[in-house]
């Protein structure tokens, strides 16, 4: 029986990591991105992923790390 | 209020912007409060990341670019622009988005009305008036 328990506590962490884990990456996924504000007041969100994003992200990780 | 004056007051009053530059959309630096070295580099890289999107911008037929941000995991760049000028400033991740803009916005608005202020009127002027 206190077998039993260990490996159902045992599991129960790992899921618990695992799902941190998976939140965290995908929250950081969806902090990446590029917002354009427009002069008419519209907003364009290119999320990582996307070619348009993909070429300005790198720059702006440049520019952060100039910043450092 | 000079631009270099006008950051600083900026970078004192704000606990979330880290870097704020001043320099015109060809990457030429008004003022910054990091070194002429490293503020030359990250005109440079502003220019580049407005140039980027303003390509994206004309590829979809949008109105003028008027600010942006670029936001990672390790930190966030916003750029507001204003005629050839921009007030570009990093954060940390997550920053208050509306007050970041708005603080940029505001600086642009001071140095704009710098520009605009008429020249104080001579001495003279003023002692030879209808008094």
């Amino acid at each position: 029986m206190p077998k039993r328990r260990i490996i159902i506590g045992a599991l129960i962490g790992a899921g618990s990591f695992a799902g941190t884990i998976f939140y965290r990456r995908r929250s950081a996924r969806n902090r990446t991105r590029v917002d354009l504000y427009f002069d008419d007041g519209s907003m364009l969100s290119l999320a990582t992923g996307a070619p348009d994003a993909d070429r300005l992200l790198p720059i702006a990780r440049d520019l952060l790390a100039e910043a450092g | 209020m000079d631009a270099a004056a006008a950051i600083d007051e900026l970078r004192s009053l704000s606990t979330q912007i880290e870097v704020i530059m001043v320099a015109n959309r060809d990457g030429s630096v008004t003022a910054s409060t990091v070194d002429s070295g490293r503020a030359e580099r990250l005109a440079g890289l502003a220019r580049d990341l407005v140039a980027g999107a303003d390509s994206v911008r004309g590829d979809l037929g949008r109105d003028a670019l008027s600010q942006l941000q670029a936001a990672t995991p390790e930190g966030s760049v916003f750029v507001v622009l204003d005629g050839q000028r921009m007030a570009v400033a990093t954060t940390g991740a997550d920053p208050t988005v509306g007050l970041v803009f708005y603080d940029l916005k505001t600086l642009l608005r001071q140095l704009g009305d710098d520009d605009k202020a008429p020249a104080p009127a001579p001495a003279e002027a003023k002692e030879g008036g209808d008094a």
